[in-house]
């Protein structure tokens, strides 16, 4: 029984494994075609410079801060709970900040001369302080990750401490960077708002934790790794008032746009929800991101709604989806419209662009995959993984009121949104 | 170390290059100054442009100027208006001056087509946001860019508040010319340069010259640092537009109402 069991399980893990390998290649040959017939290939216009690459990074780099949302709790406010959320939370950050610059690459016309940047630096170029930052970044993530499964589940070194905290305003810099690169341009009223960088850091901060989240649930269900109930709880009220706040800013430039009338504010706006001059392809996006955040905020501020485990999930799936339409197509595609001389074209991306951000997320879920048994191995090196789990669960039984109902002990974080 | 030049004779090689090219710089700019009359306070001249608009329209489907420069920087004409490659071209009024559109005007003068290309701004978001110093603005105030360095990011055509920038989606197919001007290659943006090459060379841009040969003389080029330039009197007397000037560019292109 148990012997079919693994094998089963062994099946669908090669399963996974092949379907991403196979989405990688094809990614790959879409690069192909890109590569050898120029950027004419994607959906991409005079008009609409930037698409769907440009706006996945956005998207990549807030999912790549918001490990700030596990090391702010454990290295500033000592919350030992957050212990293996860190592991995860640093291997996801560093999975999608590379994915990041490889949105950036395959973003180019001429990848060849992505060295340009640092040979011929350009210090009043935000794209030039936004990929220092990121490279820094990503360096200072590895080396925090690389110490502490160094450190064989014991206490860190002491100097990783340090590490953590130049990483932390670190971490929180890149997006604001990557913020200020739109919100700098007067030729683009949609991004040209001081609110821009706090809304990236507010969806930041509610897409990474769901993320987090999503993936705690199932290393819990897979019995690879236990993240322990108490940090989901908590990257869960982090999701929450994070989603909270981005609803908020999102609705204070929609008040400041409209009431103040003046035309180039409100422009993208009307092409967002209504559409402009008969073009309306972001319209449906739109509706659909705002309704996913609202809808998974009701649940995640009901207490009767949040505590049935399959709905705080779909919230949590409703939350991160929200932010992947509203930053990872519309907060960029929308500043390009109307075109500076009045013009308003549709974009809608081509299979290759599909296909290439398809490779790079396939690409990214295999790192993680293989991740997982960093993940198994460093738990067998600890031995720590029943008896924490067990202590801390313990812990939270005694914090939670009422304790929680968990069905089955061993897969508690199954249950993430109890409190 | 017998082999080759020393590393004093190295240095004096490479200071005596160096002292010629300035001395050669000094040299083109004196004769540029004295071919546009005099120079500014700096002897460097700062040029700019002016668009005689009614002028320029009364000319009904003329394209002397487009079609002359597009041939001589070999701008393709790609059929496909999302991939277009543009460096001068023609836009309607209300297109181009959307904050003096009132409302009242009749059908034919918010259609009435204006000459747009790059303003080569004095504030230019352009050179400010690209990322590898591919493209920039000169002494003279010319916008210049370098296609070889670009590396087709794109960030400067999300800055420029005119859509003055032209990216190769494809690999362009410039079609057979007698210009010594450098093809470019797919993934590289483009624009106007104002003939930057003409200028050096002590010549008009090819635009303001050809349309000196159409009798119409709707284009004036000149140093705005010289206050008895053609330019200058122009702008001193006539009621001027420019595009967009709440973004604070300062373009150095000026339509003359």
């Amino acid at each position: 029984m148990a012997m079919r069991e693994t094998n089963r399980h062994a099946w669908l893990a090669w399963t996974w494994k092949g379907l991403l390998v196979a989405l990688v290649v094809l990614g790959g040959l879409a690069y192909g075609v890109q590569s050898r017939s120029g950027l004419g290939v994607t959906g991409l216009s005079r008009e609409m410079p930037w698409g769907l690459y440009i706006s996945q990074f956005t998207f990549l780099v807030g999912i790549g801060a918001s490990a700030v949302t596990v090391l702010l709790p454990y290295y500033v406010h000592r919350q030992k709970v957050f212990e293996r959320a860190l592991i995860l939370g640093e291997i996801v950050a560093i999975i999608a900040l590379t994915q990041a610059l490889l949105c950036i690459t395959v973003d180019l016309g001429k990848p060849g001369r992505l060295l340009n940047i640092l040979l011929y630096p350009a210090p009043s170029s935000l794209m030039f302080w936004d990929c220092l930052t990121l490279g820094g970044y990503l360096t200072l993530s590895v080396v925090g990750l690389a110490a502490t499964l160094f450190a064989h589940g014991g206490s860190p070194a002491k100097w990783v401490r340090g590490l953590a905290l130049v990483t932390i305003p670190w971490a929180i810099g890149i997006h604001i960077v990557t913020a200020l690169l739109y919100a700098g341009l007067a030729a683009r009223p949609a991004w040209m708002t001081a609110v821009l960088a706090p809304r990236f850091l507010a969806t930041a901060f509610a897409s990474g934790p769901a993320l987090l989240i999503l993936l705690a649930g199932f290393l819990a269900r897979a019995k690879i790794f236990d993240v322990g109930r108490e940090a989901v709880d908590r990257l869960s009220i982090i999701m929450t008032y994070a989603g909270a706040a981005s609803v908020l800013l999102a609705a204070l430039e929609v008040f400041t746009a409209l009431y103040s009338g003046v035309p180039a504010a409100g422009e993208h706006l009307a092409y967002l929800f209504l559409g402009l001059d008969g073009h309306t392809g972001l319209v449906a996006w739109t509706y659909s991101s705002w309704l996913l955040l609202l809808l998974a905020l009701v649940v995640l501020l009901v207490p009767r709604l949040r505590r049935r485990q399959g709905l705080a999930y779909a919230a949590t799936v409703a939350v991160l989806v929200s932010v992947l339409i509203d930053k990872g197509l519309c907060l960029v595609t929308s500043g390009f419209v109307p075109s500076p001389l009045g013009y308003v074209r549709d974009y809608r991306p081509s299979l290759v662009e599909l296909g290439i951000v398809v490779g790079i997320y396939s690409g990214g879920a295999l790192v993680f995959t293989a991740a997982c048994r960093i993940l198994l191995v460093f738990c067998a090196k600890a031995h720590r993984y029943s008896s924490t789990s067990a202590t801390s669960d313990s812990t939270i039984h005694a914090l939670s009121s009422p304790p929680p109902t968990a069905r089955e002990p061993s897969m508690a974080t199954a249950a993430p949104m109890e409190n | 170390m017998t082999k080759g030049p020393s590393r004093r004779e190295l240095l004096a090689g490479t200071g005596a290059a160096l002292g010629a090219a300035i001395v050669a710089g000094t040299a083109a700019r004196t004769a540029l100054g004295a071919t546009t009359g005099k120079g500014g306070p700096k002897g460097i001249p700062m040029w700019g442009m002016a668009i005689d608009l009614a002028r320029c329209a009364s000319r009904e489907g003329c394209r002397a100027c487009i079609d002359a420069c597009h041939a001589t920087h070999r701008v393709p004409a790609v059929a496909d208006g999302r991939h277009e490659i543009k460096w001068v071209w023609k836009e309607s009024f209300s297109r181009v001056f959307p904050e003096q559109v009132h409302g009242w005007e009749t059908l034919a003068r918010l259609q009435t087509p204006v000459l747009v290309l790059c303003n080569h701004c004095s504030q230019s978001p352009c050179t400010q946001v690209c990322p590898t110093g591919a493209t920039w603005r000169r002494s003279d105030g010319l916008v210049a860019m370098d296609e070889h360095r670009c590396i087709g990011c794109r960030y400067c055509m999300a800055a420029c508040p005119y859509g003055s920038r032209s990216f190769n989606w494809e690999e362009p197919h410039p079609g057979p010319s007698t210009s010594t001007y450098p093809k470019r290659s797919a993934g590289v943006v483009e624009k106007c340069n104002l003939c930057v090459e003409r200028i050096d060379d002590g010549k008009l841009p090819l635009c303001v010259e050809t349309c000196g040969g159409t009798g119409a003389a709707a284009l004036t080029f000149g140093n705005l640092e010289d206050a008895s330039s053609p330019l200058r009197q122009l702008l001193s007397t006539r009621q001027v537009l420019r595009r967009r000037p709440a973004l604070g560019t300062e373009p150095r292109i000026f339509y003359l109402v």
